[in-house]
Parts: C-alpha cells; sequence; structure tokens
C-alpha cells in the first residue's frame, strides 16, 4: 500500500500493565488518521512510540516502506515526524518568527566574522510558512504570550512544517480551545492534508474526527480494535467501538 | 487586578511606552529633580562621579542579567569580583616587588591569571546546576562563601596594597582631554603641558568609560544579537521547549554561570585600576543583592525570559542617581536603603499591573 | 544521573546518607576536641550555644518560608531594628520613671507587637501583589536597615537598666557544691565555693520559643498547611486553604522569630545595633539547607534546622579557639552546602519508580 508511516504489531508494556498491545497502524501521505478511544486505551502511548519518547517493546515501524530505527525524539525530527505536544513547546517570551526557528536560528555575518541572528530572513520565512498554510496572525513581531490557543497550536505546527515534517503527530489539540478557535485548527489540519503531509490526531471530540479524518482508528485496552473508513461509517459504530459494546447492537 | 487600569493603559501608546521605560523615565525625573534642588548635582564632574561610581554595580548587574534571563541568579559574584581582585594584586605586587620586572608585564600577568581563575567558581556553579540540578541560589552560596574564604586567605584580611602607580594611572586617567580653543587630545595631556596649565584641558572621557563602554557594547551584542542570546531568552521562557527544540540546556547553562563569574571577575579588575589596591569584597558589601535589584527594577523577571543589558545599566543608574542626588540634597544617606527597597517593589508592582506590555 | 534510586544501594548506606548531617556534627566534634585545646569543655559548648541563638532562630524563621517555597532575606536586618527599637523603647520606658522590670517587659512586647509588621508587609506584597518573595524581603532588608540607621542617628540607646544585663547574661541554672542546683539566680556562697553556670537565660529562651514553632509545625493544621503550600500549591488551594492568609502568617512568623532575636540580642550586649543579624542571615539560610530542606519548599524540619545552624556555629568556634582565621569557615559552609544539597539528590527521600 506504500504507507509514509507505519507501525507493525508495535507493543509496549508498563511493568505488568500492556499499555499498546501488538498495534498495526499505517498512514498515507495527504491522509489525516484519527485515533479514538477511552481513557488509558492507549492513544498516547502508541504516538509517543512513534514519535520517539518510548522504545517500543516488540514490533517495527517503517518510514516511507524503510524500517526506521526510532530510540530518541531526535531521532524522529531527523526523519521527518514531527509532535505537536499538548503544551506546545513555545518559549512564550520570544515572538512568533523567533519560535518558528527556535534551535535553528539564521545568522549572517556581522563584519565578515561575527555571527549574528538575522532576523530580517526569519521574519520573511515564518510570514511564507505561515501564508501557505492559510495562518493569519497579525505580527510576526509579537510575542507568543500575545496570541489565542488556536493561534498559539498554529504556530506549533508551522514550525513543523517549516522544519520539513512529513508526518505531523497531534495529541488533543482542541482540547483546551474554544469553539472558533477549534475550527481554526481544524481548517489547518485539513490544510495540511492538502500539502501531502500525514497526521496522525488524537481526539476525544467526536465532531473534530467526523470533519478532518479520512480514517479513524479505535483502540481499547491497549488493543486496535477498528480501523474505519470515515465515509463508511458512522458516530454510533465509533462510539459502540470506544466503549466495546458492538456486540450489544 | 486592576484590569481597568490595565485596559486604559493598553489603549493609550504614549501611557504604554512609559509604563514599559518606567525606570528610564524614573531616571530623567530625579536627574531633573536633583539638578533643581541639589547643589552641584548638574555638572560634568559630578556624573562622571556617578557613572565612575557605578562602574562595578554596572558589570555585576550584566552579569546578573544574562543569570536571571535564565532563570537563575548568581549570588557569588561579589565575592568572586573580590577574589578576582585580590588574586590579581597579589600576583602584580610578587612580580613587580621582585625588581625582576616591569610594572607593565607585572600588571598584564596579574590581570590575566586573576581573569582565568575567575571562570572556575561559575564553571563549579554551573555544572551543579545544570548536571545535578542543585538549585542555582543554594550552587552559588556555596560559591559565595568558598570565594570570600579564599580570597580572605589570599589577601590575609587585608588589601593588597604597593602595587605600581601606573594601575591608577590608567583606572582613573582620561582617554580624551578637551582644550577649549585647542582642540582634543588622547590618553594623556599633550607632551609638555606644565602644571600651570592643567587646569586649561577639561578632562572628557575617563579611562573606566571607555573600557566599560566596550564591556558593555559586547555584552549587549551577545544577548541581543547573538544565537547565545536567543537561547539564553528561550531557557528562560521555556526550558523544556528550549531542549525539546534541540538547544544543549546544560551546556548552555554552564557557559551562562562561566560567563557570570567571568564579568564579575572582569568587575575585580576594573577595581584594581580604580582604587590602586586589590580588594576584598567587604561581608557587608551585598554586591549581588544590589545587583539583582538593579537587574530587576531594569525589569527582569525572577522567573526569567526577560530583561536586558541597558536595562540593567538603567537600573543601576536609577539607584545611583537617587544615592548621589540625595546625598547632594543633603538628605541623609540610610534613605538610600529604603529608598532602593520603594523602587524595587514599585518595578513589581508596574510590572504587575501591566504584565502584557513587557 | 537519573534512576539512581535506591535499588543501586543498601538500605543501611542510604539512612547514613539521610543522617549524614548529624554524622558530620560528630566528626566535626571529634576532630575539634583533639585539634582544638579546651574545646571539649561546658564554657566552650555555652559559646556554641550562645553565639548559636541567633542562627537557630532565624534559621527557625527562614525554615517556615522556605517550606513554602518562598524565602525572607529580611530577618537579619528586621532582627537588627528589633534590637534598635526594644533598646529605645526600654530606655524611654525608664526614663518615664517606670522600675526597670516593667519597662523591660512594656518594651520587649511593645517590640514584638512591632515585628510583626514586616513580616505583614512582606507577606501581602508576596500573596495579594505576587511579587517575589526574594524581591520583596530584599525590600524589606533595605527599609528595616534604613529605619534602623535613621532611629540610631537620632541618638543611639544607652543605658539600659542593669536588670538587662542581668538576664541577658545570666544562667537559668546554676550549681554549686552543697547547694545543688539553684535557678536564675546565682546562690549566695563563700567565696571559695565553686558555682558552675550551666543553662544561659538565652539560650533557654530561645529553645522554648523554638520548641513552640516546632510544635507548630509539626503537629497543628497550621504547620501541615504550611507543607502542604510547598509541596502543591493548587492542591493547597483546590482543598481550601486560604493561600494569602497563610503566606501572610508566614512571613508574619518569621518576622516575629527574628524579632525575638533581636530582644535577645539586646538583652545580651544591652545596646542596639542595625546589622546585628546582618551576618546571621546566609548562615541561617544555609542551616536550613543542610538540615534538608528543599527551596523548592514542601519539606524541611525544625530539628534538623537546628542540627545544620549547629554544624556551623561548632565550627565557628572550634576554628577560633583553635587560632584559625574565620576565613575557612566560609569556604567549609561553602562545601557543606553544596554536600548538603548533593548527598540530597544521591540519597532520595522518596524512592518511588515509574
Ligand atoms: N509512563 C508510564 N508508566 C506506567 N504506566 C503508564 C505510563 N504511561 C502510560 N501508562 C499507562 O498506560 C495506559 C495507557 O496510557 P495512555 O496515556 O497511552 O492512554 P491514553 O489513551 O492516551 O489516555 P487519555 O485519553 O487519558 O490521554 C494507561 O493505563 C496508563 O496508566
Ligand atoms: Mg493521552
Amino acid at each position: 500500500m506504500g504507507y509514509l508511516i507505519e507501525t507493525r504489531n508495535i507493543t509496549k508494556r508498563f511493568g505488568g500493565l500492556v499499555a499498546v498491545d501488538n498495534v498495526s497502524l499505517g498512514v498515507n501521505a495527504g491522509e489525516v488518521v484519527a485515533v479514538l478511544g477511552d481513557n488509558g486505551a492507549g492513544k498516547s502511548t502508541l504516538i509517543k512510540m512513534i514519535s520517539g519518547v518510548y522504545p517500543s517493546d516488540e514490533g517495527k515501524i517503517f518510514f516511507n516502506g524503510q524500517e526506521a530505527d526510532i530510540n530518541s525524539p531526535m531521532d524522529a525530527l531527523a526523519i521527518g515526524i514531527e509532535t505537536i505536544y499538548q503544551d506546545l513547546a513555545l518559549a512564550e517570551n520570544l515572538n512568533v518568527y523567533s519560535n518558528i526557528f527556535l534551535g535553528r536560528e539564521k545568522t549572517k555575518k556581522f563584519m565578515g566574522f561575527v555571527p549574528v541572528l538575522d532576523h530580517d530572513y526569519m521574519h520573511e520565512e515564518a510570514s511564507k510558512v505561515l501564508k501557505k498554510l492559510d495562518i493569519n496572525i497579525p505580527s510576526l513581531r509579537n510575542n507568543v504570550r500575545t496570541l489565542s490557543g488556536g493561534q498559539r497550536q498554529a504556530v506549533a505546527i508551522s514550525r513543523s512544517i517549516y522544519w520539513n515534517a512529513k508526518v505531523l503527530i497531534m495529541d488533543e489539540p482542541t482540547a483546551a480551545l474554544g469553539v472558533a478557535q477549534q475550527k481554526q485548527v481544524l481548517d489547518l489540519v485539513n490544510t495540511l492534508k492538502d500539502h501531502g503531509i500525514a497526521v496522525i490526531l488524537i481526539s476525544h471530540q467526536m465532531h473534530d474526527v467526523f470533519e478532518v479524518a479520512d480514517r479513524i482508528v479505535v483502540m481499547r485496552r491497549g488493543e486496535k480494535v477498528g480501523d474505519l473508513v470515515k465515509a463508511e461509517t458512522s458516530t454510533e459504530e465509533v462510539v459502540n467501538l470506544i466503549v466495546g459494546s458492538e456486540m450489544v447492537k | 487586578m486592576n484590569s481597568s487600569l490595565a485596559l486604559s493603559i493598553e489603549r493609550s501608546k504614549t501611557l504604554r511606552v512609559v509604563a514599559k521605560n518606567w525606570a528610564f523615565f524614573f531616571l530623567l525625573f530625579f536627574l531633573i529633580l536633583f539638578s533643581i534642588t541639589g547643589r552641584g548635582f548638574l555638572s560634568v564632574m559630578n556624573f562622571q562621579n556617578i557613572v565612575h561610581l557605578s562602574v562595578i554595580a554596572i558589570l555585576m548587574a550584566s552579569a546578573e542579567t544574562f543569570v536571571i534571563i535564565t532563570s537563575g541568579i548568581d549570588l557569588s559574584i561579589g565575592f568572586v569580583m573580590g577574589l578576582s581582585s585580590v588574586t590579581a594584586g597579589k600576583i602584580i605586587q610578587i612580580l613587580y616587588n621582585s625588581g625582576n620586572h616591569s610594572a607593565g608585564f607585572s600588571i598584564f600577568i596579574g590581570i590575566s591569571i586573576a581573569l582565568v581563575l575567575s571562570l572556575i567558581p561559575g564553571i563549579i556553579s554551573g555544572i551543579m546546576i545544570a548536571k545535578y540540578k542543585v538549585p542555582p541560589f543554594i550552587a552559588t552560596l556555596g560559591m559565595w562563601g568558598i570565594t570570600n574564604g579564599i580570597a580572605l586567605k589570599i589577601s590575609n584580611g587585608f588589601p593588597v596594597a604597593e602595587l605600581p602607580d601606573s594601575l591608577t594611572k590608567i583606572g582613573n586617567g582620561y582617554t580624551l582631554y578637551y582644550k577649549p580653543g585647542g582642540g582634543f587630545s588622547f590618553f594623556g595631556l599633550p607632551e609638555g603641558v606644565g602644571n600651570e596649565h592643567i587646569r586649561d584641558y577639561i578632562r572628557l572621557i575617563p579611562n573606566s568609560f571607555l573600557f566599560l563602554a566596550i564591556v558593555l557594547f559586547i555584552l549587549y551584542f551577545l544577548l541581543k544579537k547573538t544565537k547565545f542570546g536567543q537561547h539564553t531568552y528561550a531557557i528562560g521562557g521555556n526550558e523544556d521547549a528550549a531542549i525539546r527544540s534541540g538547544i544543549n540546556v546544560k551546556k548552555h547553562l554552564i557557559i551562562i554561570y562561566t560567563l557570570s563569574s567571568f564579568i564579575a571577575g572582569i568587575a575585580g579588575i576594573f577595581n584594581i585600576f580604580q582604587t590602586g589596591i586589590g580588594n576584598f569584597t567587604p561581608f557587608g558589601a551585598m554586591y549581588e543583592l544590589f545587583a539583582v535589584a538593579a537587574v530587576v527594577i531594569g525589569g527582569a523577571s525572577l522567573m526569567g525570559g526577560k530583561g536586558g543589558i541597558l536595562a540593567s545599566v538603567v537600573g543601576v543608574l536609577l539607584i545611583a542617581v537617587l544615592e548621589n542626588g540625595l546625598l547632594i540634597s543633603g538628605v541623609e544617606p540610610f534613605y538610600r536603603f529604603i529608598a532602593v527597597g520603594l523602587l524595587l517593589i514599585l518595578a513589581i508592582v508596574i510590572d504587575e499591573l501591566f504584565p502584557d506590555l513587557f | 544521573m537519573q534512576n539512581l534510586n535506591n535499588h543501586t544501594r543498601t538500605g543501611l548506606l542510604l539512612k547514613i546518607g539521610r543522617q549524614w548531617a548529624l554524622l558530620f556534627l560528630f566528626i566535626e566534634l571529634i576532630f575539634f576536641s583533639f585539634m582544638a585545646r579546651g574545646f571539649l569543655s561546658l564554657n566552650v559548648f555555652q559559646i556554641i550555644f550562645f553565639f548559636g541563638t541567633a542562627v537557630f532562630l532565624l534559621g527557625t524563621a527562614e525554615l517556615f518560608a522556605i517550606i513554602t517555597g518562598g524565602i525572607d532575606l529580611s530577618v537579619g536586618y528586621v532582627m537588627g531594628l528589633a534590637t534598635i527599637v526594644s533598646a529605645k523603647l526600654i530606655v524611654a520606658f525608664t526614663k518615664t520613671g517606670m522600675g526597670p522590670g516593667l519597662s523591660i517587659t512594656l518594651g520587649i512586647l511593645l517590640t514584638l507587637v512591632i515585628g510583626l509588621l514586616p513580616g505583614y508587609v512582606n507577606g501581602m506584597l508576596i500573596s495579594k501583589l505576587n511579587v517575589p518573595p526574594f524581591i520583596a524581603t530584599f525590600s524589606m532588608l533595605g527599609i528595616s536597615h534604613g529605619v534602623s540607621e535613621l532611629l540610631i542617628a537620632e541618638k543611639a540607646a544607652k543605658n539600659l537598666p542593669q536588670l538587662a544585663n542581668t538576664i541577658g547574661n545570666g544562667y537559668f541554672l546554676y550549681y554549686s557544691k552543697g547547694i545543688g542546683f539553684s535557678f536564675f539566680s546565682r546562690p549566695e556562697v563563700a567565696r571559695r565555693v565553686k558555682v558552675v553556670e550551666i543553662l544561659p537565660n538565652v539560650v533557654v529562651i530561645a529553645f522554648i520559643l523554638i520548641a513552640v514553632f516546632a510544635f507548630i509545625l509539626n503537629r497543628t493544621k497550621f504547620g501541615q498547611h504550611t507543607y502542604a503550600i510547598g509541596g502543591n500549591r493548587d492542591a493547597a488551594i483546590r482543598s481550601g486553604i486560604n493561600l494569602n492568609r497563610h503566606i501572610i502568617k508566614v512571613y508574619m512568623l518569621a518576622s516575629f522569630l527574628a524579632t525575638i532575636a533581636g530582644v535577645l540580642y539586646t538583652l545580651k550586649y544591652v545596646t542596639g545595633k542595625a546589622d546585628a543579624g546582618a551576618s546571621s542571615l546566609l548562615d541561617s539560610i544555609a542551616a536550613v539547607v543542610i538540615g534538608g530542606a528543599s527551596l523548592y519548599g514542601g519539606k524541611g524540619t525544625v530539628w534538623r534546622t537546628i542540627l545544620g545552624g549547629l554544624i556551623i556555629a561548632v565550627l565557628e568556634t572550634g576554628l577560633r579557639i583553635m587560632g584559625i582565621p574565620t576565613f575557612d569557615k566560609y569556604i567549609i559552609v561553602g562545601i557543606i552546602l553544596i554536600t548538603a544539597v548533593l548527598v540530597d539528590q544521591f540519597f532520595p527521600e522518596r524512592t518511588y519508580k515509574e
């Protein structure tokens, strides 16, 4: 099938607890896969293995058909797997473009030999990527502190995209947002899809999931219990899978 | 809290500028006030005096600025300064008085060794803080004791004297002299100017200004223009984010504390040039606390993530002008303690009222 | 560094690690017993405690602030202020013709009330205005210092009643052959009979108060809340603790203890001095940290703080007897301080493992 990112029979145990049990999951480029499940179902643990936070106990991860050796977050970043954490990992005291370039600042030579920050370049590049993603932020020189939750999310996402994310993982990106801002973020996810990014989205909001996902993966007690194409399923079916009452139906 | 006030400030652009730079406007205000109330306040000499006396405090505050931006604190700088001054003094004394070495050579060796040594307390604090997660307050308080003790041991509790005169000649000399109608002259009076003509020359720029300006420019540049500075702010703003974006935070923190210590070392060298003797830091001087105060008055936050060299200089000058002005206006000197305390509280309250503006 | 949990260490080693301060104190005592002539004597121990009282009291004050995750830099100069205020008040009361006992009592009581004020201001700034404790209390340090100098500049308090000296330098417990133990006043004995002075009043008073505050910290709701605030501020608020009020009380308490230290100083030296407590400030913070408290808040005990204070007091006295300039004290205290925190890292109290 040629998934861009794929886990095969991946398992993670914490002591006696099997947090993720033999899960295989694949995402194509330009596809949004939503992972659903009750609290403690193993969603976060699954994506943490993909993003290198936890090593897996069993199973393999494939990137572009090749087995990927992901042992740390840096390994994942290096091949283009970016994760948007819930706390977003932004330095609120810095402005928008500085955050997009955080840790990878562009410098230029001052007097021919002293490397100094190239603010103009970073500003320029940042506005390009924001434009490409249809993100509207009044001034890129504003501190992130002054931005709304949705805008911050957008900054975090554009940072990933600017640095060539091919797979973007989002753990409950809309959890802390108001309705209008949730919509902004969902629009952004659609834009990402158009740019050929593979998106893995964890959410508890059924509405979000049905709005943007192409496929819906349901987890329960560490196992994958459903892999549904959105167009062919219903909220009811998904809910039943989540709570484990599909038999009752 | 006080959101209506904060809001009205938000709306008014001028007020916003004033609130953001209140320390600077306060400084201006006091300058004007004391020019009116204090006889002799408004003179080139008095201003030179203020800055001359503030050189050490400005360096201390600059050192503390870097540390505070990372949300740390360095309590050792006051005694690192003393250690550097005493070490340089001792080496110069030994070399120079042996009779085998010129004053210039002795001074050069003395300050070089002292500067290199001044890196060590910072490296140790930095390693403890970055690698072993010792709270900065404790790590540098430990260094505070250790450097103080070593400085006292080296000097045996007495200032290191009998140093070459050229120290104070440089330290208290002037870079630029001006003779009205006769033009400028650099570093010294023109050859052959006798005592009777000395008064014709106005001493414009003390050497200490020039060196201070150079050091400050480099530090300002480092903090505001380079990747290093940017990462310093990032660490103070969100250490996690800094780590995840690949910044080597541990190494960075070690460098920060080393830099702070080094700047304190430079302050020690300034000290020896200005006084002509190697001074240990007196116990109750509290240089480090006043430096922290100045940095906070300048607008930094102990939570990290903000502050700047120039802002800290304004903080130091505000305290200095206040002290000097009160003194010249005939107010008893101990009001200065109270004044600094009140200024500090004011700084925080303003910060608290207008958080988003900074 | 990570995963240095107790699984890699035996239980015994861990126990010793946790009690290293006590161990260190013993080593110190043994060392000085051999190295410092005349160290092992009642007199020297009295000196240790006598000089230690300020550090013990300020340390206890500091401990409360530190357990809440704060710090109080002002205790040293608040102590200084208290020495001056109490001295002046006592002299003033005496001048009105009051008897020495009454003037001393009134003077001290009034000082204790006034001494709550700096703490109240600190607490207000910290809780209501969100000023970081470091800054708020440093401001208060400056203000108390300034006010002290101001009061002294007018006229220094002299000529305290003789009774002050008698209390401040007297002993709680005397022993003489024949008469046995006697309290408070020196027994009337023949010239040649030796009277052993055992417990200095000042030390006794200090320890009674310290015991009271240890009780407050250990056994009362107030103490429990103090730990709760330092452990997890949000949880404390959610469980209904009035954070602001509690913080204000804690800083008032710190200020109160500092004032006590000041009053005792006045009785001891029969005069007031602005910087009476200045040098004890950092010693007291060091004592708290050596005693195992964390600057991040939530832990620390009074008796361990006293232990920390004793380590410093013994060191200072021992070195002085050996004729070594106290320069070394700074170095050693610095090293102990760092060791304290490092040991804490390597022998963690809680050994939660994921
Ligand atoms: N570091 C860990 N150590 C031990 N157990 C863990 C750890 N992380 C997760 N678990 C356990 O693994 C299981 C799966 O947790 P996970 O966080 O992946 O769930 P989740 O689906 O993300 O839940 P939620 O919707 O609440 O975020 C849970 O039972 C959890 O307690
Ligand atoms: Mg989760």
